[in-house]
């Protein structure tokens, strides 16, 4: 029997967890735009000091 | 990663054709300096992914904008309307760029801080074709950044609209309540399932724990998710009348109220689950019907179209001033391409103004010195200057949109879901009553049981259900074909229309393409590149489109060209004299009458003939006009043009229709408001500021735009050019949206029948009030999406 109410408090608060995180991601506009995150992590990242290797790609 | 040259010879910026220079195969070609110089600095900057992850992204560079075009950022007061942060450091910025199309905007965007030192970051807003600039005031000015965006292709779009009023924030609260909704919702389900299936009596400290979770899980609910409900309710309730949301509110309320006895008392589990369910569902029904285009604007008025600040001579100096500031007897300096933001005086230059946006004549007027033009117009020629004689509060153009203002406020017809609302809630009442009489008789001890089961279960929420959800697909299906309704009345007010207005140049015809036909002598080769050669050389949009409909080559060498303002052009071309124009210029006074648009043309002083400009119709409209005659629809056509199209109109339109021209936008407005008086339900189809007025007066005004991002007026909805076709199919999916409701208010009247036979009894188990409401629930949503779905892939949409 007690295993039961124990196991009830586990989940309930895994659930909250996920509840609070909606929550805050809502808040903090995670899902105001889908478009641009999809684009953006096409992108390679470069080091800052790189010039040589993606510019001269057009010049060939 | 290769770069090779398109097989035509394509801008490598742009993606405009261009001709070859002398580049080798596989370097990039360029249109125009403008765009070489974009590509240049990118290149320096090693920013060529740009042109990697699309084929020609650029924006074309052709059209020059004027260098001290975002001067009036300097002027602090002006600048500071429109950024949204500053302190001592940084100031954070965002930008409307129309422009943004695609992945490589993004990246190149993104990127900015490599192009110039002074920007710390920027973000991308996609959808909304937004960029956020957080930069260092101390390395480069609002205006340098501006000026940045603007020599990349980029220009902000920046409008007296942007300045003061930061857009209101998206409402978040629906989702909280949503998402809190659905957490309780789910595990009051799932606690409520050991009581459903049975437990033992030993086992009754479990109940009580789980019955008392329940009752915790079920008060936010109530206190927070319910909230819309109960404030609408109280809302109609003060008003006098009872809304939808009243026997809901109602039901909500007594649900919890029995089942908080019920748990209190030890009696029973209550009914928490059906409760959260129903504030879930509808949620879920309301958040799917407010969906909205964030990328389009419903709400435009004319300040979206009027810039921020004009330039105001003072004492010989140019004087970046912001709109509201300029008052009646400021010279302003109109330069080429720029709106005249108020009615004033031409005190020096040639205007040539285009009117197109107010007025819908396509063809700009010839404005002399000392002439009043109206604000509204765009300058085409060279710059003027412009006496100020009114307020830009009080032209002639927001005086129009501000008495309209006045009128508008009619009372929106009831929907049918608030007119069965009204019976509904007493009707209700009516069956509680009558069940809580006769147990009163016969057994005291039940009457309060069966009455509050039957406001339990006679909730009227399958009935929203149905239209909320109905309403929500539809829109959506409706927003996949490019035709974008401003909210869920819109349904219903476009399925119950009986006369269509049209306005014809821009939404029967093709603002931007126009039919040429020569009448005359034949002429040969070389007076056709001759009149060709001629007419590059101005560029008045007629000439524009001569030199294009004649498409040969237009390289011979033009001696002793002259621009007769608002008549005509004249030239040498290997020495014969050519000229251009109005009848008047070319034929003297020997005067015949003539319908529409002429350029006559004369070669040595020897009339040829004349080249008659025709709007260009889209293409299909035919059947769709046909349908809506077919179905006794009354049309009508409101030009603001001249009347040389109609007999072009009468052929598309029919006898039956009015074709009315020469409609200035009051005429348009009063033309309307005539045919309501009448007692038509009036749709108006336009475009452009001309039309504005007549949108928001008609029960369904309807916007047409080329381009969604472009600029629409206000309006109910906005439909793509190209699927103006198509408006048939979408007026038959609205009608079938009505029919669809009313199928599934049908069906839930059934299942409230069946939960009533319990009710009245006194015996509704939570049980069958658990299975009862979600198969309601669910079974009106496979109809309603089922059959909307069925009834698009019918009409093909």
């Amino acid at each position: 029997m007690s295993v039961i109410i124990l196991l009830l408090i586990a989940s309930l608060s895994v659930s909250v967890l996920f509840l609070i995180a909606f929550l805050w991601n809502v808040k903090h506009q995670q899902f105001d735009d889908v478009e641009s995150p999809s684009m953006r992590m096409l992108f390679e990242d470069q080091p800052t000091d790189n010039t040589s290797n993606t510019s001269s790609t057009l010049n060939q | 990663m290769q770069y090779s040259a398109p097989q035509k010879m394509q801008c490598s910026h742009c993606g405009e054709a261009c001709s070859p220079g002398n580049e080798q195969p596989g370097e990039p070609v360029f249109c125009c300096s403008g765009c070489k110089m974009v590509y240049q600095l990118l290149n320096q900057h090693g920013l060529c992914d740009y042109y990697t992850l699309n084929a020609q992204p650029g924006i074309n560079r052709n059209k020059h904008t004027r260098n001290d075009k975002f001067a009036f950022l300097e002027d602090d007061s002006i600048g500071t309307q429109l950024i949204s942060f500053r302190d001592t450091t940084q100031t954070h910025v965002t930008f409307y760029l129309p422009q943004i199309h695609c992945s490589s905007c993004l990246y190149l965007l993104e990127n900015l801080h490599k192009l110039e030192y002074g920007i710390i970051s920027c973000q991308v807003h996609f959808t909304r074709k937004e960029v956020t600039i957080v930069f260092n005031h101390g390395q480069c000015s609002l205006r340098q950044v501006a000026e940045l965006l603007t020599s990349i292709g980029y220009e902000p779009y920046i409008s007296l609209h942007n300045a003061g009023n930061q857009k209101p924030r998206v409402k978040k609260t629906l989702i909280y309540q949503l998402g809190l909704a659905g957490f309780c919702f789910a595990n009051i389900m799932l606690l409520s399932f050991p009581e459903y299936l049975g437990l033992k009596n030993s086992e009754a400290s479990i109940r009580s724990v789980f019955r008392t979770l329940n009752l915790v899980l079920a008060i936010p609910v109530l206190l927070f998710s319910a909230r819309p409900f109960f404030e609408s309710a109280w809302k109609s309730l003060r008003h006098g009348f009872l809304n939808i949301d009243a026997p809901i509110a109602l039901a909500i309320a007594v649900t919890f109220a029995r089942s908080v006895y019920e748990v209190l008392s030890g009696t029973g589990a209550g009914y928490f689950d059906s409760m959260s369910g129903i504030v879930f569902f509808m949620l879920a029904g309301r958040v799917l019907q407010e969906k909205t285009y964030q990328q389009l604007s419903f709400e435009r008025d004319y300040t979206s179209y009027f810039p921020v600040a004009v330039t105001v001579l003072k004492e010989g100096k140019e004087v970046p001033t912001s709109l509201p500031a300029v008052k009646p007897g400021d010279t302003l300096l109109i330069h080429n391409e720029e709106l005249i933001p108020t009615d004033g005086i031409i005190t020096r230059g040639q205007a040539l103004i285009d009117y197109s946006f107010v007025t819908g004549e396509s063809m700009p007027i010839q404005k002399e010195m000392g002439e009043i033009v109206y604000a509204g117009g765009r300058q085409t020629d060279s710059n003027i200057e412009l006496l100020v004689i009114k307020e830009v509060t009080q032209s002639y153009l927001t005086s129009l949109w501000n008495q309209d203002n006045t009128s508008q406020e009619e009372p929106k017809p009831a929907s049918f879901v608030h007119m069965v609302s009204r019976y509904f809630t007493v009707a209700v009442l009516g069956i509680a009553m009558i069940a809580a009489m006769y147990w009163k008789v016969h057994d005291p001890a039940r009457m309060w049981n069966a009455i509050t089961a039957v406001m339990i279960v006679a909730c009227p929420c399958a009935l929203l259900l149905s239209a909320s959800f109905t309403n929500g697909n539809i829109l959506r299906i409706l927003g996949r074909n490019h035709f974008y309704l401003r909210n869920a009345e819109t349904i219903e007010a476009l399925a119950k229309i009986n006369h269509v207005v049209f306005d014809k140049t821009g939404t029967l015809t093709d603002a931007h393409q126009q039919d040429i036909v020569y009448v005359g002598d034949t002429l040969s080769a070389r007076q056709q590149k001759g009149i060709a050669s001629l007419a590059a050389q101005s560029n008045h949009p007629l000439s524009v489109a001569l030199a294009g409909f004649l498409t040969t080559r237009t390289d011979n060498v033009v001696v002793g060209f002259k621009d007769r303002q608002g008549m005509g052009i004249e030239g040498f071309v290997d020495e014969d004299l050519v000229s251009i124009g109005s009848q008047a210029f070319i034929m003297g006074n020997n005067r015949v009458p003539e319908t529409g648009t002429t350029v006559y043309v004369s070669w040595e002083n020897k009339i040829l003939g004349r080249f008659v400009f025709h709007n260009h119709y889209r293409k299909d409209l035919k059947p769709a006009i046909h349908w809506l005659k077919s179905h006794h629809y009354n049309l009508s056509v409101l030009s603001g043009d001249n009347d040389g199209e109609q007999r072009a109109l009468a052929r598309l339109f029919g006898k039956q229709a009015t074709l009315l021209f020469r409609q200035m936008p009051q005429d348009k407005l009063h033309y309307i408001q005539q045919l309501q008086a009448k007692g038509s339900r009036v749709a108006m189809i336009g475009d452009g500021l001309n039309d504005a007025i007549a949108l928001r007066e008609s029960h369904v005004g309807i916007a047409v735009a080329d381009d969604t991002n472009n600029f629409t007026p206000a309006s109910d909805a906005i439909i793509h050019a190209k699927q103006l076709p198509r408006l048939p199919a979408f007026i038959r999916l609205c009608k079938a949206n009505k029919r669809i409701v009313v199928a599934s208010f049908i069906l839930s009247i059934v299942y409230n029948v069946i939960g009533l036979f319990f009710a009245v009894q006194g015996n509704l188990s939570p049980l069958i009030a658990a299975i009862l409401m979600p198969a309601s629930s669910l079974s009106i949503l496979l109809i309603t999406f089922g059959s909307s779905n069925v009834m698009a892939k019918w009409l093909k949409l």
